[in-house]
């Protein structure tokens, strides 16, 4: 059995659709919205700011703190408990070391750069989608960053390698691999790499090289609501 | 701490105004309800009162009832106050904030008996609805009190039951066409007292220097359905009537929003 | 062969390739990569020449020294006052910077200046690990009475001062307000007139979101005409007062 048709009518290298916008928290330093489908994240900075308890201060750079949450009512199924949980905790640490490659924080010794990822609604793809609204949320405030990160999951349904899975496709009865990965866009080197199924090694460079292709898509439409926030006004005049 | 800030403005409100131009009895603009704010909640909403935003979801769940309402179904209200949100807001337990927030959306739907909770058992004794309400600020800038009583009804209003499979399982990819069982339109008015004055929908700033506050929810026939004092200082029974006078006619505005 | 990628004044994101080849020079806020200029913030670019440079358009205040800020009193120790400078670090504000007064060993420092107080104080150092100390002996440095604090975005700073001062004295002559900028992006204001005070505050707010767009101090001016009902001259930037003393 081959996957030769998508549950959803996408072309195999297609995503779904997706929607970017900055600025969408007020009170932040630095926000963005970012939705994939379904799912949707929310990335809101705080910072660079003071940093206590004083133990965790570094003198010789500024930290990254990254926190993901899945609010209540976010899941497919039953309600989400509130608060962290091993799974919210291992996706921050992910998201965070995929993140850190491209921020520069030497300028900000013993403070701290707070970012926020909560997902209002969700539907596969959150850990991807987090990062992809972090990375603009970064930019949007001001941190120096030497690249943007960009973030897709591919995957393998029986031998079939295809782009960004929605839930049903991560349900879907075959044998399935789901693979989220983080991409810097000007070097193509990545920053996330997570794999759960089964897939043969061919096929992981496959859905590595369509990952590559995909993020430099999704980096086209991140940069594109960053500048959307800081010219658009100009625009009107 | 903040005697200058308080000081400046009682001069505003002296003069009548606000240190955003209001009025004292001004909503900010604009208060909006949008629904559907989460399609993988079973009902929900945007509610947006000036620069202050949050997001009501509601999961409902079968569970069984409690041993002194074997044939009514729950009700819990919940508020994780987001460090996205807000600069002060630390992750963490539920602070007493959001705790105290949580009870007083809970009351005013409940002692209004908005819900018929009866509607909710499936069978008695054994199972029944459970309605989880959940209250998420995405921009915390003052009057979440307001602005989540009014979310939580607009997404009761929003919510439809989900399927129920064999054996009462719910099966959470379908929903069915029936709304919650709603007989009430409970909101709710914060009236804040600052020096003689009282204002409503404070911002941040304002919530600062206030002395005391009165959560004056109210359902569609002005009756009063749940009260909370807040603050420090004490309020006059005089102070109490005249507050209850502008909850009671600000709760009709706000509920026009829905 | 060089290559440049950038006009004057685009908005640019972080990573973005500013110029190809070795003809072009990377300047504050871009950084070279073999033979690519990249950003390496959000900003604005700005060609100079053969220099390639970008002017942030956002993030928080970094304490520098020389700056005038305004900032607030958060903590009293046994010999110094702690402030909030509105940025990732305190400062210390040492007995003596405080006043030219004498102030004897384990007196109330409450009595100078009080939790919550904001002055206006000058940062007199800044040390690699971001320890900042700041004076209030200086002309115009001084605890602020009345009147309220707003927050603007710090980049905006110079653009709400403009050209010696122009724009903020624009402000403070059509609204008669008294209005005080500090580098950090906090602003005090106070008006006999309510209404003018807000005026001011809106105007403050406009010219922050609006300072990227050419002919500010004209919409500035035209914005104020309209909602004054008066005319204003530009010229009639009145220079003394302890105000403009501090731009």
């Amino acid at each position: 059995m081959t996957y030769t048709k998508r549950l959803d009518k996408r072309k195999f290298d297609e995503t779904r659709p997706i929607e970017a916008k900055v600025g969408v928290i007020k009170n932040a330093d630095g926000s963005a919205r970012f939705k994939i489908g379904n799912t949707v994240a929310l990335a809101a900075v705080y910072g660079p700011r003071e940093l206590y308890p004083r133990f965790m201060q570094n003198p010789e750079k500024g930290i990254l703190r990254v926190n993901y949450n899945m609010m209540p009512f976010s899941g497919h199924g039953n309600r989400v408990r509130p608060g962290p949980n091993r799974r919210s905790k291992e996706i921050a640490m992910v998201t965070k070391n995929a993140l850190l490659p491209v921020v520069d924080l030497s300028e900000f010794p013993n403070a701290v750069v707070d970012v926020f990822i909560e997902l209002p609604q969700t539907d596969a793809g959150t850990r991807c989608a987090g990062i992809c609204a972090a990375a603009m949320a970064l930019a949007d405030a001001g941190i120096i960053m030497k690249d943007l990160v960009s973030s897709v999951a591919v995957g393998c349904i029986d031998g079939t390698v295809v782009a960004d899975l929605n839930y049903d496709e991560e349900a879907f009865e075959g044998i399935v691999a789901d693979i989220p990965v983080a991409v810097l866009p000007n070097t193509g080197e990545v920053v996330l790499l997570q794999m759960d199924g089964e897939m043969s090694k061919d096929n992981m460079v496959k859905a590595l090289e369509l990952a590559k292709k995909v993020c430099a898509d999704i980096y086209e439409i991140q940069k594109k609501a960053l500048k959307e926030k800081y010219t658009v006004k100009g625009d009107k005049k | 701490m903040n005697a200058e800030l308080r000081n400046h403005i009682i001069e505003l409100l002296d003069k009548g105004t606000r240190l955003d131009g209001r009025s004292l009895l001004d909503y900010r603009k604009p208060v909006k309800v949008e629904y559907d704010a989460s399609n993988s909640a079973e009902g929900s909403a945007r509610i947006t009162i000036g620069d202050t935003e949050l997001i009501v979801g509601i999961k409902m769940e079968v569970s069984t009832p409690y041993p002194d309402t074997p044939d009514q179904g729950g009700l819990m209200v919940n508020t994780e106050l987001l460090p996205l949100s807000n600069p002060e807001f630390e992750s963490g337990p539920p602070s007493i904030e959001a705790i105290e927030l949580s009870r007083v959306v809970d009351r005013g739907i409940r002692e209004s008996k908005a819900i018929d909770m009866k509607k909710l058992c499936l069978i008695e004794g054994e199972k029944a609805w459970t309605v989880i309400i959940d209250i998420c600020p995405i921009n915390a800038a003052g009057n979440l009190f307001d602005a989540s009583a009014l979310g939580a009804l607009a997404a009761l209003k929003n919510a439809k039951f989900p399927k129920l499979g064999e054996g009462e399982v719910v099966d959470y990819s379908e929903k069915t066409d029936e709304a919650l069982p709603l007989a009430k339109m409970p909101v709710s008015v914060t009236v804040c007292k600052i020096g003689s004055h009282f204002i409503i929908d404070p911002t941040t700033e304002e919530e600062k220097v206030i002395d005391a506050r009165l959560t004056v929810a109210t359902d569609e026939k002005n009756q009063l359905c749940a009260l909370q004092k807040g603050g420090d200082y004490p309020l006059t029974i005089d102070d109490i009537s005249k507050m209850l006078d502008i909850g009671v006619e600000k709760c009709n505005e706000l509920r026009k929003a829905l | 062969m060089s290559k440049l990628l950038t006009k004057d004044k685009d908005v640019v994101v972080p990573g973005e390739c500013l110029a190809e080849g070795m003809d072009y020079l990377p300047g504050i806020g871009t950084y070279r990569d073999g033979e690519k200029i990249l950003a390496s913030r959000l900003g604005l670019s700005k060609i100079d020449g053969r220099a390639l440079e970008l002017i942030p358009l956002s993030g928080r205040y970094l304490p520098k020294r020389g700056d005038t800020i305004i900032a607030k009193v958060t903590e009293i120790t046994m010999s110094a006052w702690r402030v909030n400078t509105n940025s990732a670090y305190q400062a210390m504000l040492g007995m003596r910077d405080a006043t030219s007064e004498f102030i004897p060993k384990g007196a109330n420092l409450t009595k100078y200046f009080n939790f919550g107080d904001y002055l206006v104080c000058k940062i007199t150092n800044v040390t690699s690990q971001r320890l900042v100390d700041i004076t209030m002996k200086g002309p115009g440095l001084r605890k602020l009475r009345g009147g309220r604090i707003i927050q603007v975005n710090t980049n905006k700073v110079p653009r709400i001062i403009g050209k010696k001062g122009s724009m903020v004295s624009m402000v403070k002559n059509a609204t008669g307000c008294k209005i005080i900028v500090g580098q950090n992006g906090i602003i005090w204001l106070q008006g006999e007139d309510p209404k003018m005070e807000i005026l001011a505050v809106n105007t403050i707010k406009k010219i922050e979101e609006e300072s990227h767009i050419s002919g500010l101090t004209d919409r500035i001016k035209e914005f104020l005409e309209k909602e004054t009902g008066k005319k204003i001259v530009l010229e009639q930037i009145t220079e003394g007062g302890e105000q403009n003393d501090l731009h």
